[in-house]
């Protein structure tokens, strides 16, 4: 039973989503951030019976480094269900991820002279 | 059109890259973001949907049931390479206040934030200022126009936005990349000064 309310909040992209899932719930942003980078790990296969969009994610990372934010969007999908779909395949040992900084290091006054360095090279 | 099938440029990151990091570009709609960040990504910028839940508007709803409703956000965003091993993201994001989850999100592991300013719109970039913030981001303003800077201008709008002394305020051409890279410039600048 689902009252009216229920009913408009259910779109087409929620369905979608749910199905590409089966129904888990998504990982939050604690889990794997937009900016981790991911790319298959060497001598692996994609899994046995993936879904369309597992395989479609496969085929992209094996081509090299992407953040998580890039392959939800050169796919065309949320991001939620890009990183569930990346977490399993990390998690099986599929896909390797570089660390991101954690949160705390972010204002790293070494990581910050390297941008601003960067930033002046590039742009001189 | 998919734009990103027929350009020459590389969608990978390198794979000598080690580190990645992220600032925010952030102001009201239609400010410029993506312009901005067109201007410096080394790649066309890419948009992804995030799915959020959004809250009631009415926030002291006693019922303690929270109105919820699903809105779909774009996140434009672009990326630079830096160096060997450092690539930074630009993340366009939105200011509105019922996209709180989002900013969390965002801000979480940020460098900090280069807040975009219509000179015209002023008004609408109070709660942006408020929501960066209310993150903890250290922030510079880019002031978006084609008006010639002048000290006294600068005055009258750090004046009108309520700015700290020590926050930076430029003035720059979204649509030019030395112009948006010397804002980004100025942020990092200020960002490094606030670390060491």
């Amino acid at each position: 039973m689902t009252d009216p309310g229920e009913e408009q909040a259910v779109t087409g992209g929620f369905i979608r989503s749910y199905v590409i899932t089966s129904g888990r719930e998504l990982p939050s942003a604690d889990s794997l951030a937009l900016i981790t980078l991911v790319t298959t790990a060497p001598d692996q296969e994609p899994p046995a019976r993936a879904t369309p969009e597992t395989l479609a994610i496969w085929e992209l990372c094996s081509g090299g480094y992407l953040s998580v934010a890039e392959v939800a969007a050169r796919l065309q999908l949320p991001v939620g269900v890009v990183r569930l779909l990346l977490t399993d395949l990390i998690r099986a040992g599929r896909l390797l991820a570089r660390a991101v900084p954690p949160p705390a290091q972010a204002a790293d006054p070494l990581i910050l002279e390297k941008v601003l360095h960067g930033l002046q090279r590039r742009f001189a | 059109m998919d734009s990103n099938a027929a350009s020459p440029e590389s969608i990978y990151v390198s794979g000598a890259v080690t580190t990645a990091v992220k600032i925010l570009v952030v102001g009201h709609f239609a400010v410029g973001k993506t312009t901005f960040i067109r201007s410096l990504s080394e790649i066309t910028p890419l948009s992804t949907e995030e799915r959020m839940t959004r809250a009631s508007v009415h926030l002291d709803d006693l019922r303690g049931v929270p109105d919820k409703r699903t809105t779909t956000v774009a996140l434009d965003f672009g990326r630079l390479t830096l160096g060997d091993e450092l690539v930074l993201y630009l993340f366009g994001t939105p200011g509105q206040q019922r996209f709180m989850q989002l900013w969390e999100d965002m801000a979480r592991g940020a460098l900090g934030a280069l807040l975009l300013v219509d000179p015209a719109r002023l008004a609408d970039t109070f709660p942006v200022i408020d929501l960066v913030e209310r993150y903890g981001l250290e922030y510079a303003v880019a002031v978006n126009s084609f008006e010639e800077s002048s000290p006294h201008r600068e005055e009258e709008l750090r004046e009108a936005l309520d700015l700290l002394p020590r926050t930076p305020l430029v003035f720059c051409d979204a649509r030019s990349e030395k112009s948006s890279a010397q804002a980004l410039v100025t942020l990092v600048r200020h960002l490094l000064q606030r670390a060491s």
